[in-house]
Parts: structure tokens; sequence; C-alpha cells
């Protein structure tokens, strides 16, 4: 190796804490049975594999990334459905803000219909709302996207489950080790506590840590409600005595 | 009482659903917003080292295989060097991304990446590691995406001395973790989810 420098110097990332993390094998939700691997995940510290990440830019993003509701709409038209803006900072455990990290999100319409081909819920497709958008956070961490409030829908588990409302996220920091696929669910849901995909969360915090406030700060007088979704990634330690042997 | 450790739990993982495509691959399913699709192409340009293809299935514990995953990989380049900004070796290959994402085919669920070789990457002791591409995947039924590596199986002597592969209690399961070259040139990698060859995933 090269001789360290001062970025050379940060630790490996904090491991997870599978204690607090979902099992895989959940059975009320009843696909996890059959997709869960059941021997022991091996355990090892972050290497460079995994404490390095693609880079995404903002130049890569076009105007309306982050805008559902106009981004798949026809000109002068644009998607049916209560309006919301989404804001919140992608954080690591450290509190730090993650600039630079790029979040992908996906939803159902405001009838809870995916545009999807093997989407099966009967409600209409809006030829207006595509359901996907995306965003970079800037340096402190922060993001935000306008969209419409997604429906709740039924789904194959239980004879009748239904999922609350939630919008999909998908997160890259600085660091694959830090890749992350989670759902935001919206405060006051009586949805959230009955579903089994929500159940596979091990305590009343962590559904809470994925339940987004009403943000009446945050909303756009006579246009948009508002909604905070802060996201937490795993964070690298800071060392001292590592900084002594070269390559740590 | 003691002062209060002022860390932040990371957000709890759910699963990616059945339409993460919508979401990561909007092209695929058809619905054009942006560009290609993020991780289509590994290669911008002309790459330095060996161009090698890599192709799979996701199969659950009956052996069916997943239509509705979506597959990443991440690796360095020829030269061992990552395109990160967290790569402080060196300047990696200009027209190499080194990430790549699938969705799988839409009948079979086969993942395909064209990609290169990867150089050698050091572990945390400053030892070489053998060559090997991180593969995490996601799906509906997966509450959390799973981190597992593809080694290479004709590169024997960068295995057996990997710092990984080499304290694995249970060496039976290692070829689990090895993409095995077909006649045609391609390497083959199939992930099972359980089963008798359960795919070693990882805690990383
Ligand atoms: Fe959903």
């Amino acid at each position: 190796m090269s001789p360290t420098n001062p970025q050379n110097r940060r630790g490996g990332f904090v491991p997870r804490d599978r204690d607090w993390q979902p099992d895989a094998l959940t059975p009320a939700y009843k696909t996890s049975v059959k997709r869960s691997p059941q021997a022991a995940l091996l355990s090892f510290p972050t290497s460079l594999s995994e404490e390095t990440s693609p880079v995404f830019g903002h130049s890569m993003l076009g105007a309306l990334d982050n805008d559902l509701t106009l981004n798949y709409a026809r000109p002068g038209e644009s998607a049916i459905g209560p309006r919301i803006i989404v804001h919140g900072r992608v954080l690591d455990e450290m509190g730090r803000g993650v600039p630079g990290a790029l979040i992908e999100f996906w939803q159902a319409n405001a009838g809870g219909r995916y545009r999807h081909k093997k989407e099966s819920y009967l409600a209409p497709l809006d030829p207006n709302f595509g359901g996907c958008g995306r965003a970079i956070t800037s340096e402190d961490g922060s993001y935000e996207f306008r969209t419409v409030q997604p429906g709740p829908y039924p789904w194959p588990n239980g004879m009748n489950d239904w999922r609350p409302a939630h919008i999909h996220f998908s997160v890259f920091g600085h660091g694959f080790a830090q890749r992350l696929i989670t759902q935001m669910y919206f405060e006051g849901d009586p949805l959230i506590q009955r579903c089994p995909i929500v159940g596979v969360l091990k305590s009343q915090e962590a559904v809470d840590a994925l339940t987004a406030p009403l943000d009446m700060h945050r909303t756009t007088p006579m246009d948009s409600l508002a909604y905070k979704f802060d996201i937490v990634l795993r964070g690298r330690r800071q060392t001292y005595f590592e900084n002594r042997k070269e390559g740590m | 009482m003691v002062q209060k450790l002022e860390y932040l739990r990371e957000s709890p993982s759910q699963t990616a659903g059945p339409y993460v495509h919508i979401g990561c691959t909007p092209n695929f399913t058809g619905i054009e917003i942006y560009g290609n699709d993020l991780g289509v192409s590994m290669k911008t340009g002309t790459v330095k080292g060996q161009e090698i293809t890599i192709r799979g299935i996701v199969f659950d514990g009956t052996g069916t295989p997943l239509r509705d995953a979506m597959i990443e990989i991440w690796q360095a380049d020829a030269a061992g060097l990552f395109a990160s900004q967290n790569e402080t070796r060196g300047t990696s290959d200009p027209n190499f991304t080194g990430w790549g994402r699938s969705p799988g085919d839409m009948n079979t669920g086969e993942f395909c990446f064209e990609t290169v070789k990867p150089g050698a990457v050091p572990f945390v002791d400053g030892r070489m590691q053998a060559p090997h591409i991180t593969m995490w995947i996601v799906a509906r039924g997966l509450n959390m995406g799973l981190h597992t590596r593809i080694y290479f199986e004709d590169e024997a002597d960068a295995n057996s001395a990997d710092p990984i592969l080499s304290r694995i209690e249970h060496q039976n399961r290692i070829s689990t973790l090895l993409a095995k070259k077909q006649s045609d040139g391609t390497y083959r990698f199939d992930v099972h989810l359980q089963g008798p060859h359960e795919t070693i995933f990882f805690d990383i």
C-alpha cells in the first residue's frame, strides 16, 4: 500500500446491529420462509471492498427527478392525489450528514396501484404518475422531493393483508457496506400496526424510526403537506491507535 | 447516571418488495423518465485488463429462480483500484465504473454482468485478498439485502491464501463463492438462498 494519508486513517464500518435489524426468517411474512438463508452469516471486518462505493454526481439528475407529481405527467398536467413534500437528511450513526448520497424512491399511486405489469390490484393507473424519483443529498446530507401521498394496497400474504401507505427508499452512502433499502411510513396510519412486513421490525422504536411525522414547517401553503424522513446509515469508526499501523 | 452516547441507530431495513425495479431500473419496467438505468453498463470506454462476463440465477429454497430480485456488484478495476471517493491509493481506470446493477431476465431471472477481472485488494491487515467482487441481493421476501462475494475458481493459489476464504470453518462451502468458468469462456455464479448448496452470505 502507498503511505497512509489522513483519508486512509479511518477505521472500518461499525458492525451491523443484528439485534436491531430484522431477522431473515419471519414466518408471518410468508415469502421470507423459502428465501431466508439458514446458515449463520459469516462475520468479517470491512475492507476496502466495502469501504468504497460508486460516486453519483448531481449532474446526472434531471430537473424533475425529484418531483413525482410532474416527472411522468403530460405537459400541463400532474399526478392525482394529495400533494406532499418528503424531506430529511441522510446521517451516519455518529450523526454526521452524508453528502452526495444517492436516494432512489418508488411508490404506488394515490389509489395504491403500482405501474408494473405484475401488479394485480384493480385500483386504476394514473396516466400522469410513473412512481419513481431520485435525489442526491447536499453538503449537509439533506434531500427533498415532491410526490402524491401513496394509497394503501392489499397484497397476497394472509387472506386480508394490507400495506400501510409507504414509500420505498434505496440509499447509497460512501461505502458499499452502507447499502440499504427500506420503507417510509406515514404518521397516524392505522395499518402500520397490522402489517406483517412492518411486523418484521423488532421493536416499536424501530417502527418509529421508519415513520415520518407530518412537518407543518415544511409545507407549502395552498399546495403541499410535508413529512420529514431522516435515514441513518452505518458509520465509520474514527480510530486513533489504528493510525500507527500501515494499511489498517 | 452517566453521560449519554449520542449515537444514532442505523435505519431498520425493509424488504425491497416485488416492485424494486420501478425504483431502481425503471426503464426495464417501461417507465422512461431518466436516461439509461443506472449500472446497466460498467464500461464507459476501452477498459484495461481481462474483460469477462458473469451470469447466474438466484434460487430460493425450493429451487425456484427469483424473478423479482435486484443484483448489484461492486469491484476494483484490473489494477485493484476502486472508482470511489474513498479510494486514496491511486486513480482507477477512468473507463470502468466498478459498479453494476441487474434486474435479472424477466422470464428466467438470470442476471448478467459484463465486467473485468478485478485485481487484488488488501485486507484490513495489509495481506492481499484474492480477486473478488462484492455482491448485494435484494428481493421480495428478503428483509435485508444479502452480501456475498464472487471469487474465481481459476484463481486457486490466490484463493488458498485469501484471508477470508482460509478462515471459513466449513471449507466444503467455499465452492458456493466460486464463479466457474464455462466452455464459452463466461463465468457462472448461481446463488442459493437455502438448501444443501446455500451460498455463504456475509455479515460485513
Ligand atoms: Fe410497496
